[in-house]
């Protein structure tokens, strides 16, 4: 039997088998892996691009104290971008599958329609979720719009539910009874992490706190963005701390998904609360864009080429 | 020329299922468009079937070329053509090799022109196809495509993988974003091969079939139901549904059924929780024992020739298992707060930002309900007051942790926990049916004070958007006001509740917008009487032109147009009604006729004599119909008028010369048309 770092690290070496750059865990909270400037900003412009990184994955209104079997505040996914997508993309996904040992002659797969959308990050994509004998084991998405901005270049986004996974390799009905290696089991490794977080983010989370939490690092990064669009020089545009503003689009987005399970966003303030995130994340894709322009625009070798 | 099969094979990756018939019906529709505009339409049929990852198109009897066919050119004039001595002109040398002929085979046309004929060779269908089916294959309408190559290249609902196009064996070819047509497709992703050559229709559906694939749905659709009946054990039987059939039928390539079973425990959980979790979420079918119970068994349709080592069953329980354990934790949570005790928490729940809380929404809710209630009449001091406790429960259900998994089932969720927590059937009924009904095959509230309830809730979202100005436009109705009116309309018609349009509109509060609001619920009452009951756009106007507010009436005199319409004497008098109605038009206007008397002395012996006559004897039978709501009868008599009418509008000129007797038969007109235009205006209706 696999465990779940074998599961983790085997699926790891298949995609570097094809490919991808094995990124780290970005160090900045997040929902998802999407969120990640490997995928949010990648996906941008027309370069090709193959990465696969495991992402901790924190969503916050998910907590159940751990002590439900099925449900994480925070779970791991393993998020690979493909861009552009292949043409035997669908067929390197199942590789990928029976690459952990999964016979696919011997178990039910299906891909059902399921179109993923992020309103905070302005990206949706079309696509299905993978179900494998009735469990929904991976999201499958061709991006076509991120930070508002339609893709020149689709990718294909696989994002694998390591948990779901490997509950259903091990065979066991709790996320909790996991083998992460032959000592130690799920539990053991992340029990108090659930459960802490569960009290603070649903219990002790201070709400004006996390207000202004919320309200400064919005204000630091439109401070960013603002600057960026105000210059005019190419040389100072090139090395601008964008990234650092998009860190900042994600703080503000973990932040409201905390207020949230705090229950402390009405659901007229939600509406209103995801537009101002999304206005930071669509302003930053452009000026990405409008930055990475500016880079080719003067690297010698893109102009000796053109 | 030979008549052959073509076929049309477009491989995709798993398109959405319930997309697909659509699909097909667009395909065929646009082939056959497409090679009616080539001329080879004639003799084609043309059949389609599909896999969630190939749509494949079939037509017998397809040309091998156009049929050639003469083409004639005009040249120029005769004179200018031959000179003095009969020679031809360079004028006609250039006509005549411009059109490909020789000068000696052209001809005079009868306006004094050359005329050159030519004949024209068909093209080969082949040629034509490759052509045009990029086009048809890319025009299939679907509800969201997407595309694949980057944001300039072709759009279509997922991803174009293969292509196989055969014109009696021979490969049509062509391409859509890189992919080449030829003659080969693939099997099942896992058990089949992933090239396979095709000759042929046959071939193609043998060779899937042994790369396991079956590729008609009907016979994808027979095998599920044989083997889910087979996978069961004795005494247990599937619980027929048929969009789930569907559903699968278009999910699988090769299915299989495999059953499962619960811990039977489960099954003290409301069955509509079980099956919203095995159906909507899991696709499973329910299984009921012989006496239609539903029993701790599922059956799952996998896309696989089957489950020797029970694997697959196992899997299905174990998602199951924990979906059944989720329900039954949000189960016993729920019941440790009563609906009753939730009514605070419906505070910090916001109905609409301007509406306030559901709270604020409950309590209107209430209020609407006495309101409605009194208006509609026959409910008891008791029964007002059930309906206002289901109203102050209906929406607790939101604040519970069932709702918040299964967003589907609030409404039932609220009507199931009133009984167990001990609220009246009629309350709890009441709340579990408060958003019905969602549409014209939906069943309505059960009992007076479960409709009372949800049209007192449809009626305040209504009332309370209006009032905001929010009102719907063209498909932009995020708050389904639409479907609320309509909900409405069905239950006061089909409940016959008695509600008029103008108290419900009333009532709504809608401010400014009553009017508005009054409007839209007419569209909806349109709506249902063309598109449910199937009357003519000018019948439905001549209904509504008599009288438009109570839409249980509405509907009866719409019924009986219906039946009398096709009558010899209705089209001909609805004719003559419409002359009538010109006349007064023109005459001023019906208006000023309104409490004039006629005077008989002043009326003409003969034909508008008798009309009179006729007319004073038919009124009190027609108003005698009409007060028992016998509308068919009542237009019959109304009918019998055509021969009076007829004989008087040819003998008669109505706009006499001497005034009194024109004023005079312009009154009796404006009576009759009054009287006999109410229970439908006939100048409304279009004869053929």
């Amino acid at each position: 039997m696999q465990t779940f770092q074998e599961i983790v690290s085997n699926l790891k070496s298949y995609w570097a088998e094809n490919g991808c750059v094995i990124q780290e865990p970005f160090d900045v909270e997040v929902g998802a892996g999407t969120m990640c400037p490997e995928t949010f900003l990648r996906v941008l412009g027309a370069d090709p691009y193959r990465v696969a990184y495991v992402q901790p994955s924190r969503r916050p209104a998910d907590g159940r104290y751990g002590e439900n079997p099925n449900r994480l505040y925070k779970h791991m996914q393993l998020q690979v971008i493909l861009k552009p997508a292949p043409d035997d993309v669908v067929e390197l996904y199942l590789k990928s599958l029976e690459a952990i040992g999964i016979d696919l002659r011997r178990h039910d797969l299906k891909l059902e329609e399921d179109n993923w959308e992020s309103p905070t990050l302005g990206a949706w994509g079309i696509g299905w979720q993978v179900m494998l004998d009735g469990l929904e084991v991976t999201q499958f998405t061709y991006f076509q719009q991120c930070g508002g901005i339609d893709l020149e270049v689709v990718p294909a986004e696989l994002t694998y539910g390591l948990e779901r996974l490997t509950a259903f390799l091990q065979n066991v009905d709790s996320i909790y009874d996991i083998k992460w290696n032959e000592d130690w089991d799920y539990r053991h490794v992340r029990f108090q992490d659930e459960q802490q977080y569960s009290v603070y983010n649903f219990e002790k989370a201070d709400v004006s706190t996390v207000w202004q939490e919320f309200d400064l690092h919005e204000g630091e990064c439109q401070r960013l963005l603002d600057e960026y669009r105000s210059l005019e020089n190419s040389s100072e545009k090139r090395r601008f701390p964008l990234l650092a503003a998009y860190d900042r689009v994600l703080k503000c987005s973990h932040l409201f998904n905390t207020l949230a399970a705090r229950g402390a966003i009405s659901v007229t303030e939600r509406v209103a609360v995801i537009a101002r995130v999304r206005k930071l994340a669509v302003g930053l894709a452009q000026s990405w864009m409008d930055q990475q322009a500016t880079l080719k625009s003067e690297d010698p070798a893109e102009v000796a080429g053109q | 020329m030979k008549s052959q099969e073509f076929l049309l094979e477009i491989g995709a990756e798993e398109i959405p299922h319930w997309m697909i018939p659509g699909a097909l019906r667009d395909l065929e529709r646009g082939f056959l468009a497409a090679l009616e505009d080539a001329n080879l339409c004639q003799g084609v049929e043309a059949a389609s079937e599909a896999t969630p990852r190939r749509l494949v198109l079939v037509a017998n009897g397809v040309a091998d070329r156009q049929a050639d066919r003469e083409e004639t050119l005009k040249g120029p004039p005769r004179r200018v053509a031959f000179d003095a001595e009969g020679k031809p002109t360079k004028a006609a040398q250039g006509f005549a090799k411009r059109a490909g002929v020789g000068v000696e085979n052209l001809e005079a046309g009868g306006d004094g022109r050359l005329l050159a004929k030519r004949l024209v060779k068909g093209r080969s269908t082949s040629e034509i196809l490759a052509e045009v089916l990029p086009a048809v294959i890319l025009g299939i309408h679907f509800p969201k495509t997407m595309y694949w190559r980057g944001k300039s290249g072709a759009r279509f609902i997922r991803p174009i993988r293969s292509l196989l196009a055969l014109l009696n064996g021979e490969v049509v070819s062509f391409e859509i974003e890189r992919v080449r047509s030829g003659n080969r497709t693939f099997g099942h992703r896992r058990l089949g091969s992933e090239e396979i050559t095709v000759s042929d229709a046959e071939s193609l559906r043998e060779q899937l079939r042994a790369g396991f694939v079956i590729l008609s749905p009907d016979e994808r659709r027979q095998r599920i139901e044989r083997e889910a009946a087979a996978a069961l054990p004795a005494g247990k039987r599937v619980r027929p549904n048929p969009d789930l059939l569907e559903t699968l039928v278009y999910l699988t390539e090769y299915p299989t059924a495999i059953a499962g079973a619960f811990d039977a425990g489960y099954l003290e959980l409301p069955p509509e929780i079980l099956e919203t979790v095995m159906l909507h979420h899991q696709k499973y079918f329910a299984v009921e024992d012989e006496d239609g119970k539903l029993a701790a068994h599922f059956v799952a349709v996998a896309n696989l020739d089957g489950d020797p080592d029970g694997v697959i069953r196992q899997g299905h329980e174990r998602v199951l298992r924990a979906r059944f354990s989720d329900a039954q934790f949000f189960w016993e949570t729920d019941q440790k707060k009563l609906l009753g005790e939730r009514v605070e928490d419906l505070k910090l729940v916001t109905f609409q930002a301007r509406l306030g809380s559901y709270h604020d929404k409950m309590l209107r809710n209430q209020e609407l309900v006495v309101g409605l209630a009194e208006a509609a009449g026959g409910l008891s001091s008791e029964e007002v007051e059930q309906a206002q406790r289901a109203a102050e429960l209906a929406k607790c259900d939101l604040t519970t942790e069932m709702v918040g998994e299964f967003p589907e089932l609030q409404g039932i969720i609220g009507g199931i926990y009133a009984d167990v927590q001990g609220e009246s059937n009629e309350v709890a009924n009441a709340i579990y049916d408060h958003y019905k009904p969602e549409g014209a095959h939906e069943s309505l509230p059960r009992g007076r004070i479960g409709q009372i309830a949800a049209v007192a809730d449809k009626l305040d979202t209504l009332g309370g958007l209006f009032r905001l100005g929010m009102i719907p436009s063209g498909s932009k109705d995020p708050f389904a006001l639409r479907r609320a009116a309509y909900g409405i309309i069905l239950i006061v018609v089909r409940g016959e509740l008695p509600l008029t349009i103008n108290t419900l509109s009333s009532l709504a509060d809608a401010g400014d917008n009553t009017a508005g609001l009054r409007e839209f619920f007419l569209e909806r009452l349109r709506h249902f009487l063309r598109e449910e009951r199937g009357f003519k756009y000018d019948e439905i106007n001549a209904v509504l032109a008599a009288a438009d507010d109570d839409p249980r009436d509405v509907v009866a005199r719409c019924e009986a147009i219906a039946k009398v319409r096709p009558t010899e004497n209705f089209e001909p008098l609805a004719v003559s009604f419409k002359r009538i109605k010109n006349i007064l038009r023109q005459a001023g206007g019906i208006e000023q006729f309104d409490g004039k008397l006629v005077d008989e002395s002043l009326l003409e012996s003969g034909s508008e004599a008798e009309l009179f006559r006729t007319f004073e004897e038919l009124r009190p039978r027609v108003a005698e119909h009409k007060g028992r709501g016998d509308y068919v009868s009542a237009l019959a008599v109304i009918a019998s008028l055509r021969p009076p009418v007829d004989l008087f509008f040819d003998e008669v000129l109505v706009m006499a010369k001497e005034e009194g007797v024109r004023q005079n038969r312009l009154t009796f007109l404006a009576q009759l048309l009054r009287e006999f235009s109410t229970i439908a205006d006939f100048a409304e209706i279009v004869s053929a």
